[in-house]
Parts: structure tokens; sequence; C-alpha cells
């Protein structure tokens, strides 16, 4: 390792690397971990020294070594405290000065912006109804998602009517969309198993679907983006649903990116396109540009699976969400999901990912609110994503009326993700967002389905005892349910918006 | 016989098989005073790597056992578990079994006060479950029946 420190290009670096040289026993553990050449060796002098300024804060050096002898700090500001000047906004223009471009980066917003889930309560029994005990008493956490009937008749006790096709889940929570491509085969790998065990759905996100994940079959969502990549019957017909992804709640507005790189053998399979060439996804759908478009783009899509899946269209929260929603329901759409600006990205503008887009709670709450005062709520669910990081969080996206959730990176979190927002240079020192084979290698499937399948397990236990403490013995109850929602600390437009009563009212 | 298998897909190359090798068969069995504050063993895996691949190698535990033929003394023999292990008191080091191996898994220490000659892995006879499977932290090792 040479070191090369010049002026003219130096961005003071984010992280201190502190080392404990008592407890470091030269196992070379961390040198061959970190890959973004910031930990290295120096055989002479028998030390491990530290190139901090490639150092991105991932922890893997931390969490491999044998003797806890590192401690990756975040640095303070390298320059005088300014309140106004905050050192976020004098490296954003010194990386833009220096390097002569706009910064690429992922993973969901990390602007200071509240956190509206943690300003909702939920609601408990007491007196006036019974609380129930989930180990004791049946709990229901089945769902149901798709259009659903006008009317029901009901001919000597039996439906005497079609039902459009549904998803069934056992649990209100889905993994969201991340492509073959974005993160690596043993993550999709892993998320399809755990799919398939906990009676779920993954979405294969724009990417396409392998041959080898054919095997999910009915545990798989399919996503059908502005690339269109991968896109053909067989892989219409292996999806449970059909995902028309219109936008994305990290970058409302912009298109895909897939570097050269990344484009392997496999995945120019997976795609259909030359291996080494750029995946580019247009901004918009080329042949959407209105509701009567992507009307036709549904029914093509519904013509081409023989009206046996749903279809779902995927949008980002963004400020006209409501009639946006109301339009995508008209247009026929089955299910419609939601992201909201918190939500992830494999690689996005910082200043679309921290500056576009409204925060899911309030698009929700307006969607919902939307539609039923259309009266067709019935025809379409709603599935929120964009920010969902923990089992209170679904409670209360449900309370709020969403039908399911999406989650993805409380996913990645659960294979071993530390949210250090490098997935854009394919590097990812996890194993998680790389083409790389030797870092791939570092999720090991069998360990993260089981991960996986902890969290969900988890969740859908804390899920049951919040809705035993309210008094509620399905999730279907709780769909829509704000009377279980008081609202702390927030405006009262904010609590118009969303619907709900301020706590103590 | 349980045996230490080895999933190349999954290792990860952190040489934590190594570490926690060597902390096992030290003195102390602690693995700063091991490395720092005693006299080294020497790790009985090797971990190696040849992009993309890398995989930690120790002894196969053979069935058809070249090193125990070439042994001229019968130091390195197959115990009553199965496992070939050599006895480093009777070993005078003239490394025929190192000759023989198909996997280069058998180590040459030439401390023979402390040590012994041949060095090779054990499974941890002290242990249930080997050292370096109970440190892999990607399941790459596996202790498993053959």
């Amino acid at each position: 390792m040479k070191w090369t420190k010049n002026l003219r290009t130096y961005i003071p670096p984010d992280f201190a690397v502190i080392r404990d040289d008592e407890r470091c026993i030269r196992c070379k553990a961390c040198v061959e971990q970190c890959s973004f050449d910031a930990t290295f060796y120096d055989e002479e002098k028998d030390k491990v020294w530290n190139w901090e300024s490639n150092c991105v804060g991932c922890g893997r050096c931390a969490a491999i070594c044998p003797t806890e002898a590192i401690t990756v700090a975040q640095r303070e500001s390298p320059y005088r405290n300014h309140s106004n000047w905050k050192y976020q906004y004098v490296r954003g223009i010194k990386k833009r000065s220096i390097l002569g471009g706009t910064p690429i980066v992922s993973m969901g917003a990390d602007k200071d912006y509240p956190i509206y889930w943690d300003h909702m309560l939920l609601n408990a029994s007491q007196v006036t109804n019974p609380s129930i005990d989930p180990l004791r008493e049946p709990m229901e956490l089945k769902t149901f998602l798709g259009r659903k009937p006008d009317f029901i008749k009901n001919e000597r006790g039996k439906l005497d009517i079609k039902i459009p096709p549904q998803l069934e889940l056992d649990v209100p929570i889905m993994f969201s969309a991340m492509s073959y491509g974005a993160l690596s085969y043993n993550v999709i790998e892993s998320l399809g198993r755990a799919a398939q065990n906990l009676g779920i759905y993954y979405n294969s996100g724009e990417g396409g679907l392998n041959k080898d994940h054919y095997k999910f079959k009915g545990n798989v969502i399919v996503q059908v983006a502005s690339g269109r990549f991968g896109v053909n019957k067989d892989y219409l017909d292996v999806g449970s649903a059909v995902e028309i992804k219109i936008g994305q709640g990290a970058k409302p507005g912009i298109g895909g990116h897939l570097p050269g790189e990344k484009v392997s053998e496999t995945i120019s399979e997976t795609r259909m396109m030359p291996k080494g060439s750029d995946a580019l996804s247009p901004a918009p759908h080329h042949d959407v540009y209105s509701i009567e478009d992507l009307r036709q783009l549904i029914y093509a899509l519904k013509e081409a699976t023989e009206y046996t899946k749903p279809i779902i269209v995927k949008i980002a929260a963004v400020h006209n969400v409501a009639s946006i929603v109301s339009g995508i329901a008209r247009a026929g759409a089955d299910i419609i999901s939601i992201d909201g600006f918190k939500g992830g990205t494999g690689a996005s503008p910082q200043i679309i990912r921290d500056n576009v887009g409204i925060p899911i709670e309030f698009a929700l709450a307006a969607a919902d609110d939307r539609l039923r005062q259309e009266g067709i709520r019935h025809q379409v669910s709603i599935i929120a994503g964009g920010g969902i990081k923990s089992s209170m969080d679904v409670v209360k996206a449900i309370a709020l009326g969403a039908d399911a959730v999406y989650i993805g990176t409380s996913a990645l979190v659960a294979i071993g993700c530390t949210l250090c927002q490098q997935c854009h240079t394919g590097k990812c020192a996890w194993g998680i967002a790389t083409q790389d084979p030797h870092l791939s290698k570092r999720v090991n499937p069998d360990i993260a389905t089981e991960r996986l399948e902890n969290l969900i397990n988890t969740w859908s236990l804390e899920i049951k005892e919040t809705m035993g403490a309210m008094g509620i013995n399905s999730i279907e109850s709780l769909k829509g349910n704000r009377l279980n929602l008081r609202g702390i600390n927030l405006s009262e437009q904010e609590l118009d918006i969303l619907g709900i009563l301020p706590a103590g009212a | 016989m349980k045996v230490v298998k080895i999933h190349e897909d999954y290792c990860v190359y952190c040489h934590l098989c190594e570490a926690a090798c060597i902390t096992e068969h030290s003195e102390s069995k602690d693995i700063i005073k091991a490395f720092k504050y005693e006299e080294k063993p020497i790790a009985r895996c090797e971990t190696v790597f040849n992009y993309p691949l890398s995989l930690s190698v120790m002894c196969r535990h053979c069935d058809d056992h070249p090193c125990v033929t070439a042994c001229q003394n019968g130091s390195m023999h197959v115990d009553e578990r199965g496992y070939v292990i050599v006895n480093e008191d009777t070993c005078v080091g003239c490394w025929m079994c190192i000759m023989s191996c198909p996997y280069g898994v058998i180590k040459r220490d030439t401390r023979r006060e402390k040590w012994g000659l041949s060095t090779k892995c054990d499974l941890c006879p002290d242990r249930e479950i080997p050292a370096c499977v109970e440190a892999c932290p990607n399941g790459a090792l596996t202790f498993e029946e053959l």
C-alpha cells in the first residue's frame, strides 16, 4: 500500500479506525475482509495499518476481529463548528468541486427527517373490552391481497361469486423488489427460501429471474420495470403476481443504472442483455405517459397471464399520491404498492435520494382516505413500503390503512447489512450488494435464510402480542382501524392528514 | 466417523480457523497470550486463496492414509477413533509423511522440546467440535459424519 495523500484531492476521512495494538494478534482477518482497501499489513514492520480515507464505516473488520482490537468511530467535523454551515454541506461542496460530479449514494435518505411512526402510539384494552393472550388463543395474521368483489352472493352457505385472483400471505410482510444484479445470487437465494418457508412472497426486482430461482414459483412476485429486463412468458408464469414498477421511493422520477462491470455472465443471461454492457432503465416507461396508457399495460399483462394473477402497480410516494393512486385503481390494478421516500436503493444521486418524495405515513393515509371517499378501496389492496424498521411500524402501517408491507432494508440488515451506503460501488464487504464472486461468498444462504425467518417469526409474535393487547384477534380487524392510533408531538395539520386523534383525545 | 467438511463456496478467507487452531493447541488456550506471550504453535489448518476460490485445508484423515504407510517407525498411526494421529514423542523427523501427503497438510515443526516434529490436525481431542469449525463465521467448515 502506498500512502498517497495530496492536498488538491483531500476530503477528510469520515471514520477513524482505532486499533488496540496490545490486543492485535496480526491474524490478518481484517486485512482480508476489507474490500475497500482501507486496511493493509506491513510484512516488514509486522503491523496492520489503516488508510482511513478509504474507510466506509461498514464495520466488517471490527465484527470479524477475534480479539476486539478494532473500533471504527465516526469522526466529528474536522473544521470549526458552524450551526449554519453544517459539515455535511461543506463536505457536499468540497466533494462536488474536487471530483467534478454529483455524488451517487445508496440505501435510503440519511437526512434527519422526522420518523412519523415514532409519533404514533397504539391502544390497549382496559376494563371495557378484554385483551387477548396470543399464546393461549388463536390469532390470525393471514391476509389476502387483490381486488375484492363489489358484493357477496351467498347461496345456501356457499359463495356464489367468482373471486378475482388473490395473493395469500401468512404474515402481512413481504420482501420488496431488490434485483439480482443489485444483490448477489446468494442473497436472492436466501430471500426466496425464506419466503417459501414463511408463506410470503419476495419480489424479483427489475432484473429478471435467474433460471435457478424458478424453483421459488408460488412465492415470487415478478417485476416489469421501464427497462423490461428479462421479461418473457416463462418469467410472467413463474410469478404469483406481476408488479409494474413506475417509481421507487429512494429515487422517484429517476431510472436505474447497473454499471457494466456488474453485468456478469449470469446477470447478462438473466437480464437478456450483452455481458459487460450497462443496464439502463429509462426514467419513465416509454409506453406509459398517462393513466390510459397504464391501463393498456395492465391489461396487456393480464392477457399475457390469462387473468390468473393480480397486477401490482408500484409508485413512489410523491405529492399528489392520492389522486395518482385513485387513477391507478381505475386503470385496473389489483394491488397498489406505495414506496415512501425513506426506501432504499442500490444507487441513486444523493440529491434525489435525500430531497424527493414524501414520507410513507402521509402517503398511505392520504391514499387510503381518497380511495375510501371514492368508494373504490375494495378494488385495490395497498402495500406500504419504504422505512418499515420494526414490527410496530408494520402494526401502525396496517392500522393506517395498508393491507401488507414491503421490507427491503430491514431484510438486508437481518442478513448482515450495516447501512454503510456503498451498494453502488459493488464492493459490499458483507457480500450482499456485490457481484464479485469472492465477496458474495460472504453470505451463506443457510445462515441468511434462518436469520430472515427468525426476524419475520419474531415480528409476527410481536404483532400478535400488540393485537392481543388491543383486543383484536385478526389482522383484518386492524386494517384501517385508525382509532387504535394516537398522535404525539404532531401538529393539527399532520394529525388531520394522518386521520388520527392526538394522544388524550 | 465425524470429520471436518470443507465448503469452499462459503469460505471468506478470514484466517479465523488458523487463529482458533493456534489458540487451541497453545499452552494457555488464550488467544492473546498464545499469539503474543507464549511460543506460538503452528496452525494445523491452512487457508489458501486463488481468486475467487478460497478454502481452509487440514488433514483429511484419509482411509488409505499414505502418511501412515510411509512412516518408518509407526509414529503416524490410526487411533481408536479412526483418525490419523502422530505420536510426537517417537517421531524422528524424517518427513516422509510430508512427502507422501497428497494434500500437503502435515506441517514441519522443528521445536522438538516443546512441540514434537510432524504436526498435523488432531481434530481437537479435548473438544466436542474442533476449534476451527466453531470459529468459522460463515459455516464454511462443518463437523459431520462422513
